[in-house]
């Protein structure tokens, strides 16, 4: 789960982490007085909302109203702005980039610094920047640190403030169960402070029943997104319309790679998972509905459940709810003849190979 | 010979009183899989399908010498059960559980890797080979006795690949699912690694899928370690970028982790990559 800055900054304070002072606004009428002058920042779990306009700089209540006015409604990559952050204007003399994230192949932790802050890390030189992993059952140690030191080539006094924030970082990351703690900036003030000057952090979904804290909604879900989450159904909403649901997470994007490559476009990642319980293969069903889908493709893979016992749960779906589009079912494992039978008589159209599948489902999608 | 898993490892159950714990005992049993022993805290003294329930792995252990335990406890408690089979002299843990937090893995791998225990998963089907023994959820019908290793890290996606293998008479000598998650055990060049020296395999298939560099790092390896020929499937084409799609670890993320780039790996390194996943078979 991606926290926004203000949430992500909020939590840096928690960890004595030095951020700018500021208020997060969701309308111009809470704006009050300000200690000018301010940034105003749109709060959107996206990159590039620079480039989009989305951060504006002002000196005095007026201007800042007129801001958040401008920022709040906006659209950012598709994601529509709600909120916005208003915070003391930094006087910038230097940016760098510093962040904790899981590396997976080295199964640990692993520290990135650079003294070229305030761009994408993507953009920046491989030699100029610091990459150093963290030892997962020992943690920080101090060579980790004087590595850090060595590479950022800071005068002592900035080089201990950002040492002092590295160790917190670290502790936060790992108490806080994060994918990844970034700041970029990390910026040192004209006057000697060195403050975050963005925040990015990203909480591991599957820990979130020790942080409790965090429970909110997601924002970059659309709202049947946000419905299959809540009903426990691994399903993404694609810019495609064919339906596809599948069980299994490999076996549903093989499908919709294979409709891809026979000229079709998916319109739902939707993974039945277990197969076993008609209730969820009913809301699955219904979900996928709602997507408004042109025609159904499913792929099942019958594994340890038997394939008969799927197509009843299937056909006890439609006939609750008729799906109005064809239905291209591929279904295969025991008893596949059985529940091929079952598929037609419910109005299927039952096909024996995915390629097969995603042929007919394109061609259906034609007519 | 197979690798990992054969008809000699004596299987160890944790958490075998729950629902799947004594589904998946029964079905690894009627597989010819040794099941010696089973824990569930506070439920010492009872038995499933006729196995022995014991408190702790320590006690399993000493009573029945298990040698490789597979887990189903809920994913808050796995740390815990994976740490406990570790410290009773476990060789290899299979981890089915789903939702394992990333930390946890952050430390149960290295600590497996210090003790020199071998990890499969979490998120896995986890292991089969073919004839032998089953220590996993995977449906036994569509595997064959033969020669072709598979690690993959999907689920469903494997069977397909082996069923169409299976059908065309290609058997398998052990079939691994990696797992789904992004801190996972036995990886692909792991996995490699053992094929290549065992005497069963004489060739091998990987199905990889988005996210995270384990394709790109098993390419490189292939090169100059691998004289087996290799065939892959690659899952995720139409991913669109930052979306977990299904699994915790097929994510591709700041453009990093594209089936696209695992693909062109394959293809730089002479391992022929599947247009669909029934080519496989039709590959080697």
């Amino acid at each position: 789960m991606k926290l926004f800055e203000f949430e992500a900054k909020n939590v840096f304070s928690k960890y004595g982490i030095p951020v700018p002072k500021g208020a997060v606004v969701s309308s111009a009428a809470d704006v009050k007085e300000i200690a000018s002058p301010v940034a105003v920042k749109a709060q959107v779990l996206v990159g590039g909302r620079g480039k989009a306009g989305g951060i504006k700089f002002a000196t005095n209540p007026g201007e800042a109203k007129k801001a958040v006015g401008d920022i709040i409604g906006m659209s950012i990559k598709g994601y529509k702005v709600r909120q916005a952050l208003i915070e003391e204007k930094l006087d910038v003399g230097k940016e760098i980039y510093i962040s904790f994230m899981i590396d997976r192949a080295a199964r640990a932790p692993l520290l990135m610094a650079s003294t070229m802050g305030g761009v994408d890390i993507e953009s920046v030189p491989d030699k100029d920047i610091l990459k150093i992993h963290i030892p997962p059952l020992i943690g920080m140690q101090p060579f980790i640190i004087r590595e850090l030191r060595r590479k950022l080539g800071l005068e002592k006094a900035l080089a201990d403030q950002v040492a002092d924030i590295a160790q917190r970082m670290f502790k936060m990351f790992k108490a806080e169960d994060a994918e990844l703690v970034e700041i970029n900036p990390l910026v040192i003030t004209k006057d000697g402070r060195v403050v975050a000057g963005d925040a990015k952090v990203t909480i591991d979904d599957n820990a979130m029943y020790r942080h409790k804290e965090y429970a909110r909604v997601e924002q970059d879900l659309t709202p049947l997104e946000k419905e299959a989450k809540d009903k426990g159904i691994a399903f993404i909403q694609l810019d495609g319309d064919i339906g596809v649901i599948a069980n299994g997470a490999g076996l549903t994007m093989a499908t919709l790679d294979t409709l891809n490559k026979k000229g079709g476009k998916g319109g739902t990642f939707l993974d039945l998972g277990g197969t076993d319980d008609p209730e969820k293969v009913k809301e699955a069903f219904e979900l996928l509905m709602k997507a408004n889908p042109k025609v159904i493709l499913m792929n099942i893979f019958g594994g340890i459940t038997k394939c008969d016992t799927v197509a009843i749960g299937v056909k006890e779906a439609l006939e609750a709810q008729p799906a109005k589009v064809p239905v291209v079912a591929r279904i295969r494992g025991l008893h596949e003849e059985e529940a091929k039978k079952i598929l037609k008589d419910a109005g299927m159209v039952p096909v024996d190979t995915m390629e097969e599948a995603a042929e007919e489902a394109v061609r259906l999608r034609g007519k | 010979m197979a690798v990992l898993l054969d008809e000699n490892s004596k299987v160890l159950v944790q958490g075998i009183t729950g629902h799947q714990g004594q589904f998946h005992t029964k079905a690894m049993m009627d597989y010819g899989t040794k099941v010696v022993a089973g824990t569930s805290p506070g439920k010492a003294g009872e038995k499933v399908n006729g196995v022995p329930v014991f408190d702790a792995v320590a006690e399993a252990v000493a009573a029945t010498k298990a040698d490789t335990s597979i887990i189903f406890v809920p994913a808050p408690f796995t740390k815990d059960a994976v740490v406990e089979s570790i410290e009773a002299g476990i060789r290899l843990v299979v981890i089915i559980t789903e939702r394992v937090p990333f930390h946890d893995c952050l430390d149960i791998m290295p600590y497996a890797r210090a003790k020199n225990v071998a990890i499969i998963g979490p998120n896995t089907p986890g292991i089969i080979s073919p004839g032998r023994a089953k220590c996993g959820i995977m449906p036994s019908h569509i595997f064959k006795r033969g020669s072709v290793g598979v690690i993959s890290r999907s689920g469903t996606l494997t069977y397909e690949v082996v069923a169409a293998m299976t059908a065309a008479g290609m058997g398998q000598s052990t079939c691994m699912g990696s797992g789904g998650d992004p801190i996972i055990g036995t990886n692909f060049v792991e996995a490699l690694e053992l094929f290549e020296e065992d005497k069963q395999t004489e060739k091998i298939v990987l199905v990889g899928e988005i996210g995270g560099t384990a394709e790109e790092e098993a390419a490189r390896y292939i090169e100059g370690n691998v004289t087996k020929k290799v065939a892959a499937y690659v899952a995720g084409l139409t991913a669109p970028p930052e979306k977990r799609m299904g699994h915790a670890g097929a994510i591709i993320q700041r453009g990093m982790g594209t089936a696209e780039s695992k693909i062109k790996a394959f293809e730089k390194v002479g391992v022929k990559v599947a247009k669909y996943p029934s080519d496989i078979a039709r590959l080697l």
